[in-house]
């Protein structure tokens, strides 16, 4: 008896001291001096659990259960350490996916060993199955859709009603399960129904969407943890889940608001359904060529990079910060401009400039860096497009109307880097490259910055 | 194990759900994508529970599951630390900035 007490005493000590781990790393993420030593605490909690818990009382299956850690670890190890920082949104969805799947599978063993659970445990684990199974499914889809596995949004009449059809259905499922312990087949179906729903969730949702969407299953998936950890009476799952889902929650609603939407209306619409006519732009633009620009920018004061997605597309980063050195050099100040929405999500832009070797301490936020345009010699546009249009300031009938944007337009010069004269990702014409103060530098990304370096180191 | 049952469940809940909220609140849009990152990476405490579902079934149908859970659930956790470490490691000041 005392060697089980205190087996027991040890694992609970351990998940005490791996929930505080946890949330001191979430803490110290939260900060860019911090945030590297603060994933090192939560993993370091993440061996500590994961090792005590091979002490469990009474479990067999050992060889499969190392087997499993084996395989799941490794293959995750190998993609990890592989992905291009281009595509971190997806893999996010995935392994986010995973997890849902991993509280899912929970509440499948725990529902399908047909022990009396008791109604307040068995609430926990179908709803925690749910939550999972959605999570699970949704967070794939939207994996395939980022990788482009997956191209077309499939919208159809009726998709919201047909989707909550199949939740009523799957809910009634739970019910009778949670009333008294169900069949192999209703519970099968009650998972089956679930996984569909998250598939059909997230089928309509278009790409540029999608980083709130996997935030959203992210938050989910913390609480589904949150439930199955109530139902293994797991202080450690509980509390990590609960802590993931607040702050995914939070995070989801940081994003949406960011990209001026709501999360009723990306789950729900379509972006592009409610486009209205484009407005004419009168004018036209204006071409400019490479030296000339490297003249403008060399003999600047101030220059304001304002990168976009089409930056990393092109693999200019690189190229952006040797321009950049190079600039600092003569002594010009250049400064980062970063929307939050740049990128495929939210902090995505800061991600690949630090990649590319781009302190953090000269990237700066929207609501930082938009008074300083008015004072600015040039704002140099690159790979960016709505995020930039004047219109979503004055146009109310415009579709990006109300979203704030950078005021790129408010420089002394701005110039666009861009490959032709189409429109923006939202197919809406944008209103920068017609204005008096704009010049277009037409070429690839990673080309055109090469001519203005070659341009600056001529002078 | 100690019980959770009832209230005290319902506190940890509750506290846990103010922490989470709190900690994230100042967090500057600069660090989002790796906080999603991280906070996925957290949720990956999941595989702990796996293990247990799995140690505990007696049936072929169990051992699937449990396996396939303990896989999903180690994957979520090594995942989500490699990807948040490799982005997180990239962030440095003008001062320690890569030569």
């Amino acid at each position: 008896m005392t060697g089980l007490f205190s087996t027991s005493l040890l694992i609970e000590i351990s998940y005490y001291v791996a929930a505080f781990l946890f949330i001191m790393g979430l803490k110290r993420m939260s900060s860019p001096v911090t945030a590297a030593s603060g994933i090192k605490w939560a993993g370091l909690g993440m061996v500590v659990a994961t090792a005590i818990t091979f002490l469990y009382p009474d479990m067999h299956n050992y060889a499969l259960m190392t087997a499993a850690i084996f395989v799941g670890g490794v293959l995750a190890w190998w993609t990890g350490k592989r992905v291009a920082m281009t595509d971190m949104p997806q893999m996010i969805a995935l392994y986010n996916g995973m997890g849902g799947g991993a509280a899912a599978a929970i509440s499948a063993v725990e529902l399908l060993s047909g022990r009396e659970l008791g109604p307040v445990v068995s609430t926990l684990a179908v709803l925690g199955g749910l939550i999972g199974s959605v999570s699970f499914s949704g967070s794939m889809v939207a994996f395939a859709k980022l990788q482009g596995l997956l191209r077309k949004d499939v919208r159809f009449k009726g998709q919201n009603i047909v989707n909550i059809a199949i939740l009523a259905a799957a809910a009634v499922l739970g019910v009778m399960q949670i009333a008294a312990n169900g069949s192999t087949d209703s519970i099968t179906l009650m998972f089956a129904l679930a996984l569909v729903l998250g598939i059909t969730m997230t089928l309509p949702i278009g790409g540029a969407d999608m980083p709130v969407v996997i935030s959203l299953y992210n938050a989910l998936t913390g609480l589904a943890v949150a439930f199955e950890g109530f139902v293994l009476d797991n202080a450690a799952m509980i509390i990590a889940g609960t802590v993931v889902g607040s702050a995914g929650t939070l995070l989801t609603q940081l994003m949406a608001k960011a990209m001026n939407r709501s999360l009723a209306n990306v789950l729900f619409s379509g972006f592009g359904d409610s486009s209205g006519g484009s407005q004419e732009v009168t004018g036209a633009m204006k071409a400019i060529d490479a030296n000339d620009v490297g003249i403008m920018m060399a003999f600047a004061e101030k220059v304001l990079i304002v990168p976009g997605y089409g930056m990393a597309v092109a693999q200019a980063q690189h190229k952006v910060w040797e321009l950049t050195q190079l600039l600092q050099d003569r002594g010009v100040t250049v400064k980062f401009a970063i929307h939050p929405v740049a990128g495929r999500m939210p902090g995505h832009m800061n991600v690949l400039l630090a990649e590319a070797g781009v302190p953090y301490d000269i990237i700066y936020d929207q609501d930082e860096i938009n008074p300083e345009f008015d004072t600015a010699d040039v704002a140099l546009v690159i790979g960016a497009n709505d995020v930039v249009n004047p219109v979503a300031r004055t146009d109310s009938t415009s579709p990006i109307y109300g979203m704030p944007i950078l005021n790129a337009d408010k420089a002394k010069n701005c110039i666009v880097i861009k490959r032709g004269q189409g429109a923006g990702f939202s197919g809406i014409q944008n209103a920068l490259f017609f204005l008096d103060n704009t010049r277009m530098l037409y070429g690839d990304g990673q080309a055109a910055v090469s001519e203005l370096i070659q341009a600056i180191k001529s002078l | 194990m100690i019980e959770l049952s009832g209230f005290a469940a319902l506190y940890i809940f509750m506290l846990a759900a103010f922490t989470g909220y709190e900690v994230i609140a100042k967090v500057p849009a600069i660090l989002h994508t790796p906080l999603m990152s991280g906070s996925n990476f957290v949720h990956g405490i999941v595989v702990v529970g796996a293990m247990v579902a799995l140690g505990h079934a007696d049936t072929t149908a169990g051992y699937i599951i449990g396996f396939l859970g303990v896989l999903l659930g180690a994957g979520n956790a090594v995942g989500g630390y490699v990807v948040t470490e490799r982005m997180l490691e990239m962030f440095k000041t003008s001062g320690e900035k890569k030569s």
